[in-house]
This record gives C-alpha cells, sequence and structure tokens, in this order.
C-alpha cells in the first residue's frame, strides 16, 4: 500500500461523521474519490460493474476540449501579434495567450468548484465531476478580454441558479456553461460582443468576427475559407479552429459520450436553413446569400453543435427527439444569425431555446411509445 | 424453424470462470434450506417445528395469502432449526438429510384424468406449484388464474449460466412430461424460446406439444421476459406464467415417478472458482458442501447463488435457491486503486463504453470483482441502458416514473414487461452506478400494494 494511501487512511477518521472536521465531509470524498477509486463494492442488485464512470465519461470530454483549448490559446497570441504588428515568434504568442487565458481559467474552477463544493457540502452529496467540464469550457465561449469580475459573477449565476437549484448535475434544464455566457450578454453586452473585445492587449483595436462581417453581406468578409476553417480568425477562445473542434468531435463520436445524431442534424438543419435563406435571398450581397456552409465554419456554430448541443443531461434523451432537438438547433441558430441585425451570434441562444423545449420533444417521442405500445397486435 | 427473432441489443459479460462440461462433485445432501425470501411477495405460514421429521415432499411452509400453495421438503429427515430475522422474518427451514430416500408419494393423474384441475391440484400438493412465476412482476403464479400462454426459455445467456442442453441431457422424458402437463394449464399454448444458433445440435427443437421459437443475440435475449416482448408483450390486464425448463424437469419427474425430486445438476463457476464445473445435487443445498471448489486464496470472496448480475449474495454459510442451477464465486474488490479511473488503458478492467480499450479485444475474459468502479450519480447519460435492453420500452422514463411513485406512468412505460433481471445489464453498464433492479423491485412492490 502506498505512503499517499496511509496517510489518507490515517486522516479519514478526522473527516468522518463524528469526526472533528465531519463538516468537510464532501470535500475529503471528493478529493479522496479524485486519488483513488473507491473501496466501496456493490451490495444490492448487479454483482459486478462496468469499469467506466462519471469522472472517466467528463475526462474523455475534457481530452476532446483539449485540441480547441491549445489553439486558443495560440490563436490569442497570433491575433495580438497581428493587431499589434509586435513581431512575436511561435512560442512567444503560445505564451502570450497562456497568460491571458490562465486568470480565465483560475476564476473559473476557483469559483466554480468551490460553489460545487459547497453545496455538495450543504446537501451531504458527493462532489459531482460535471463541472470539471463546464468549468473548461466557459473560458472557451467568452471573450478573452473579459473582465475577471464578470466572469465571476457569470460562472456564480451559471452554477448557482443554472445547477444548484435544480439539484446539481443531472438535474439541471439549460447548459451552465451556456448560462455563463448568455449572462455576460445580457448583463453586460458591450464586453461580450461587437468589434472589441476579441484582441487581446490592444486597446480600441476593431477585431471584427467573421459573423459581424457577414452580417453586411458577403463582400464585407475579409477572411478567407481556410482561415476560418483552421481558427485563424477573432472570436471566443475555442471556437475558432473549426479543425481543432472536429478533432474533439471525432473523439466523442468514437467513444459514444457526445451524440453523433445530434452533432449531425444540428449541422443538417444549419445548413437546410443556410440553403433556404440563399434562395430568398433578395440581393447577392447581403447576410441571405452567405453561402449556406460557411455558417458552419464562422462563430460558435461547430463548437455548440459538438460539445454544447450534446450536452447529455440537457439534450434531448430518446434517440428520435435528439435528431428533431439537433436539426431545430441548426435552423434557429441560422434563423438568428441572418435575421437578428442586433447580434451576429445565434448559436447560443437557440441551444438555450432548444434546451428548454428538449423535454417537450420528449414527452411527445414518449408518447408516441405508449401509444404504439397499448396498440400492439396481441399475436397469442 | 419458423422466423428467428434476431435481437441486436445486449451485452455478453466476458468474465473468466465459466464452467466445463463435467461432473465434478456429486453432493449427498447434509442439511439443505428452504428459504421463503426466494419468493417474491412470499408470506410464509409454518406448517411444521424444529425436531420434526420429513420426507421428500412433505410440506413445510404455505403462503398465508393463498394456503393451498404448499413448499414442501426436497429431502428425507428431521427440521434442524427455523432461522428469523428482524421482526422474525422467515428467513430459513433448515432440513437436516438422513438420505434415507423416504418420499411422500403423490397420486398423480395420467391419461384421461389429466386436465387443467387435477394438474394444478397435484402441483401444489407436492410443492412444485412455486416453479411456476407469472408475469407481471414475477411472483408465484395464483392458481386461480388461466393465464394467456405459459413462456419457457431453453436459451441460457446470463454470465456464467450452466449449459441447459448439458445439464438436461438425461432429462429428456422428464422435460416432454412437464412439458404436455403445463399444456393443459393454458389455452394458449406452450412457448419454448431455442437458441437459434445451436438448437440443432441439442435435442430441445424435437419435443412435441409446445410452440418453438428462435432467437440469437447476446444477453438478456435468453431471458424469458424479453422473449415475451418480442413473441407475444404483456398488456395490462394479462397474465403468463414462466417457468424456468430445469424445473420443467422436476414437473415431469413428478409425473413420472409420483415424488417431489428436485436433483438438478448445477453450475459452479467464476472467477473465484477453483475448477469451474458441474455438481449434481438437490435444491436448497448448502453452500459449505461444496467449499472445495471455492479459491480462497483471492481473500474475501463472494459467493452468489445465480449469476453475476441478478443472484443473490449467500455467502459461504449460505443455500442454493430454490430457482437457481448456478453457483457464482467472484473476488471482492474492497481496494482502492489510485488515479484508477484516470489511467488510460487498465487492460484488466472490463467495459463495454469506449472510453476504455476492452472493445478492441473481444475475445478477452476479465477477472471480475464485485468492486463499484465509482460513486453514485444523478442519471446523466441517457443513451447507454437503451443500448442493452432489447425490448421497445423507454428504460430511463420508467426508472424515473418508478422513483416518481407515478402508478400511471409506470403501467404506460412498461411495469408490466420487465422485472429485474431484464434490466440488470442497464444497472451493469450504469456510469452513475445507480441501483437500478432495487428501483424496478420497489416499483413492482408498489405496484403489488396499489392493484391489489
Amino acid at each position: 500500500m502506498s505512503k499517499l494511501r496511509k496517510l489518507t487512511d490515517k486522516i479519514k477518521p478526522t473527516f468522518s461523521k463524528g469526526g472533528k472536521l465531519s463538516f468537510l465531509h464532501s470535500t475529503f470524498e471528493a478529493f479522496e474519490s479524485f486519488l483513488f477509486v473507491p473501496d466501496t463494492v456493490t451490495k444490492k442488485g448487479v454483482h459486478v460493474r462496468d469499469s467506466v464512470d462519471l469522472k472517466r465519461v467528463m475526462t474523455v470530454v475534457m481530452i476532446a476540449l483539449v485540441p480547441s483549448l491549445l489553439f486558443g490559446i495560440y490563436n490569442i497570441g497570433y491575433q495580438h501579434n497581428l493587431a499589434a504588428n509586435a513581431g512575436m515568434e511561435f512560442w512567444e504568442m503560445v505564451w502570450f495567450g497562456f497568460l491571458k487565458i490562465l486568470p480565465l481559467y483560475l476564476v473559473s474552477y476557483i469559483v466554480g468548484l468551490g460553489i460545487e463544493f459547497a453545496s455538495a457540502q450543504l446537501r451531504g452529496h458527493e462532489v459531482n465531476e460535471g463541472y470539471l467540464v463546464t468549468g473548461l469550457i466557459i473560458p472557451l465561449i467568452i471573450p478573452v478580454t473579459t473582465p475577471l469580475w464578470m466572469l465571476t459573477l457569470a460562472v456564480a449565476f451559471a452554477v448557482i441558479i443554472g445547477k444548484e437549484i435544480f439539484g446539481g448535475t443531472g438535474m439541471n434544464v439549460w447548459n451552465p456553461a451556456l448560462l455563463a455566457r448568455a449572462f455576460l450578454f445580457f448583463a453586460y453586452p458591450s464586453h461580450i460582443s461587437g468589434d472589441e473585445v476579441w484582441v487581446a492587449g490592444v486597446d480600441g483595436f476593431s477585431g471584427a468576427t467573421p459573423l459581424a462581417q457577414t452580417s453586411e453581406g458577403l463582400s464585407s468578409l475579409h477572411y478567407s475559407v481556410s482561415d476560418m476553417f483552421f481558427g485563424f480568425i477573432p472570436g471566443s477562445v475555442g471556437e475558432t479552429s473549426t479543425l481543432a473542434i472536429l478533432l474533439g468531435a471525432a473523439i466523442l463520436i468514437y467513444t459514444g459520450i457526445g451524440s453523433w445524431k445530434i452533432m449531425l442534424s444540428t449541422v443538417a438543419g444549419g445548413l437546410v436553413m443556410g440553403l433556404i435563406a440563399n434562395l430568398a435571398a433578395p440581393s447577392a450581397d447581403c447576410a441571405m446569400a452567405i453561402p449556406a456552409w460557411y455558417h458552419l465554419i464562422m462563430g460558435g456554430f461547430a463548437f455548440g453543435a459538438v460539445f454544447m448541443a450534446t450536452d447529455p443531461v440537457t439534450s434531448a434523451q430518446t434517440e428520435s427527439g435528439k435528431w428533431i432537438y439537433g436539426f431545430l438547433i441548426g435552423v434557429l441558430a441560422v434563423i438568428i444569425r441572418i435575421f437578428n441585425p442586433g447580434y451576429p451570434e445565434g448559436m447560443m441562444l437557440a441551444i438555450l431555446l432548444m434546451n428548454t423545449f428538449a423535454p417537450l420533444i420528449d414527452h411527445i417521442v414518449v408518447g408516441r411509445n405508449i401509444k404504439r405500445r397499448l396498440k400492439r397486435a396481441k399475436t397469442v | 424453424m419458423s422466423e428467428q427473432i434476431r435481437l441486436k441489443k445486449g451485452l455478453d459479460l466476458p468474465v473468466k470462470g465459466a464452467a466445463l462440461r463435467k461432473i465434478s462433485m456429486t453432493v449427498v445432501p447434509d442439511i439443505v434450506a428452504l428459504k421463503p425470501t426466494d419468493f417474491r411477495n412470499l408470506i410464509p405460514r409454518m406448517l411444521i417445528k424444529e425436531g420434526d421429521v420429513v420426507k421428500a415432499g412433505t410440506p413445510v411452509f404455505a403462503d398465508k395469502k393463498n394456503p393451498d400453495i404448499l413448499f414442501t421438503s426436497p429431502v428425507s429427515g428431521t427440521v434442524d432449526a427455523i432461522v428469523r430475522g428482524e421482526k422474525r422474518k422467515l428467513l430459513e427451514v433448515r432440513i437436516k438429510s438422513d438420505n434415507s430416500g423416504a418420499a411422500v408419494k403423490f397420486n398423480v393423474p395420467t391419461g384421461f384424468f389429466l386436465d387443467r384441475e387435477n394438474v394444478i391440484k397435484a402441483l401444489l400438493e407436492s410443492g412444485l406449484w412455486p416453479c411456476i412465476k407469472q408475469r407481471p412482476y414475477g411472483t408465484i403464479a395464483d392458481p386461480s388464474v388461466t393465464p394467456k400462454a405459459i413462456f419457457i426459455s431453453a436459451m441460457a445467456t446470463a454470465p456464467l449460466a450452466a449449459e441447459l442442453e448439458y445439464v438436461l441431457e438425461e432429462e429428456f422424458e422428464a422435460l416432454q412430461t412437464g412439458l404436455t402437463v403445463l399444456g393443459k394449464l393454458t389455452e394458449g399454448g406452450v412457448h419454448l424460446s431455442l437458441n437459434a444458433r445451436n438448437y440443432i445440435s441439442g435435442n430441445f427443437h424435437k419435443f412435441e406439444g409446445v410452440i418453438c421459437h428462435y432467437f440469437s443475440g447476446p444477453h438478456p435475449a435468453g431471458n424469458v421476459g424479453v422473449q415475451i416482448n418480442h413473441i407475444s408483450p404483456i398488456s395490462k390486464g394479462e397474465t403468463v406464467w414462466t417457468v424456468d425448463l430445469f424445473l420443467v424437469a422436476a414437473i415431469g419427474k413428478l409425473f413420472l415417478k409420483g415424488v417431489y425430486d428436485t436433483s438438478r445438476i448445477i453450475a459452479v463457476a467464476g472467477p473465484a472458482v477453483v475448477n469451474p464445473s458441474y455438481v449434481r445435487c438437490c435444491a436448497g443445498i448448502a453452500m459449505e458442501q461444496i467449499s472445495d471448489l471455492f479459491n480462497f486464496a483471492h481473500g474475501n470472496i463472494r459467493i452468489i447463488s445465480g449469476d453475476l448480475l441478478s443472484g443473490k449474495t449467500v455467502g459461504r454459510e449460505g443455500f442454493l435457491g430454490f430457482y437457481d442451477n448456478l453457483v457464482t464465486a467472484l473476488p471482492e474488490g474492497d481496494y482502492h486503486e489510485m488515479f484508477g479511473w484516470a489511467k488510460p488503458f487498465r487492460l484488466k478492467k472490463f467495459s463495454s463504453s469506449r472510453t476504455y480499450f476492452s472493445r478492441l479485444t473481444p475475445r478477452k475474459k476479465y477477472n471480475m470483482d464485485t468492486n463499484t468502479n465509482g460513486g453514485e450519480r444523478a442519471f446523466v447519460l441517457s443513451d447507454v441502458y437503451g443500448k442493452v435492453l432489447p425490448m421497445d420500452i423507454y428504460p430511463v422514463y420508467l426508472f424515473k416514473a418508478i422513483l416518481a411513485g407515478n402508478i400511471e406512468k409506470m403501467e404506460n412505460f412498461g411495469i408490466y414487461e420487465i422485472i429485474e433481471e431484464d434490466v440488470a445489464l442497464c444497472e451493469f453498464v450504469c456510469p452513475s452506478k445507480i441501483e437500478i433492479q432495487s428501483i424496478v423491485s420497489e416499483g413492482i412492490e408498489l405496484m403489488i400494494k396499489e392493484m391489489s
């Protein structure tokens, strides 16, 4: 037995019921089960259990996010270099990006996990690992220049209102990370949209995202398709590189943790709506005329489709419901992008809206199953 | 051969220690036990007391709600102990066998007299009636009800299950008699489900007077509940009966010989078994009598009457269950594994999910243990359960309806069609480590209470 295990066993009674620090029981349990798979054995029901648990599931999602994170860090430096004409080397850009994103992560995790631990403690539950993913996503979907105090408020809002009041991970209606973003968007709109928030370290620099540019029509777009696909564009930290997101999607689909049905139907919905808009476009140079597939590589569409729409808790739970849910997200996202001049990005609102309606979709799908089962032929 | 029903959903657990086709031991019963806890919802009424002398077939206790349903001694001997638990709940009646072979001789109907009424009477008297379970709920059948049909699975897919073709090799005549007798109990026929892959090599397709169905697929394709769902699903208000095939042989022997004969061949299997093989014994034998087969070198081991998914922990001092022809032993998983969940490979651990790599080595067998491999959480992943339940049911909705105690929703989502064993795999794969079979038990208990 390792020394660490011995130490853990030695201090365990202090945190157990009746111990001096028993009010920190959940916290101790969280750290212990982080270090060691618990020694609990099955009691009732099955005698053996699959070796997968939620920690493993969340770990895989975090791994899937790594390509987007790494590219995002680099892109922060890259955009800064471009704007400031600083002549930075590759590693300088990465270091710059790292220093910019580190405080965002510190705030995201310290605030978010702090609230998670406190509420688990209050309820006497085990600490859920769900926030490890949420906390990794939040800095990826906001501008890198977001003030830390705003982020603090947003995270607190998302965790308390978005999750804990419903009973924690598994019970929430809306994706907590998106709620954090929505909070920022509605409370401090000037800090999360517009042209001046996307590039770090250069005050007043106007670095419009492709979405902002195309709201006027295709001729205003100053980025090439390859820049948009590979991600050398301004935008929220993790959303810019479609390639990095596709790597994550491959991991999620292979492991079966992200639903390929939702990803595919979201893309299909976006394309269909984009094509309809193309057909109805009054002129060749307006928002409606942007080629449908541009929507997939601009803004947060890809990131939302892969990492946010597929959140197993807030998405549709039934398999046929997932098709409808994803398709409508794609459609709504493109509608909002094209027809809402005030705010060029539609993915966040589309997903939050469909999060709200997912239970309704499931209700209809399940209702059909009930009817079918009642009608079943009585063969014997 | 009629149409084959191919089931794709499910999972065969790759666990080490499947029994080899050989009889390694013949157990001469010493102390055997009859356990009221083997029967769902049974309130027993004792008919004998400690020290009484019994024969094989002497009634030991009866069902308080239906005193015609008797439970009889599997051996001759004396009542050794009546074991009670909390609130004087009757747990076991232990009978010390004298191995004299003395047996109650029952008058069984034959030929012209072999009708429903006489068959029921003979089964009730002999103590074989409890072999017949009803769906919904998996309780002992109510003799006053005429079932829609009777379903029997001749396909064992549970992990490490005894091979039915092997253990019933010598019982063809008894099985045929049992099936004929059961046919008298229903108008809807006796439905026998065979394994589409290999039935041709056995005898089971040669039975007369039964309706054969052919299934293929991973566990739980062999569960009779799953088969019923595909042959003739149970709707509200309907009742069907099910019997385990090896118990059909016991019924057959009653009608052939006029005695209560529970001799059976059981499999003793699992990662903590020295020599996984078959044992000739009778109902209710003590685990102590086969303890030579267990490998205590593993440290703590768990001994289960039944399979790894739905069996009951009985321990070394326990006894074989009434409905079981399998004893499984495996190591307890009471150890801490450092950063277990974070290790990329963990090649000695099995997972059906692709977050591990065991999918890449489909032939590998694993030394499974009882560790839960994680702590309990709320339902998070929604699509893992349906993948191991080959029925037209939304499992998570059913479980949540049960948790909410909503009778109407439970009915709508299919509570009549499942019992614990049918959703056992859902519990195995659950990454949130929820005790799904316990939830279903609660649901069934609630239904029985509310519907009676």
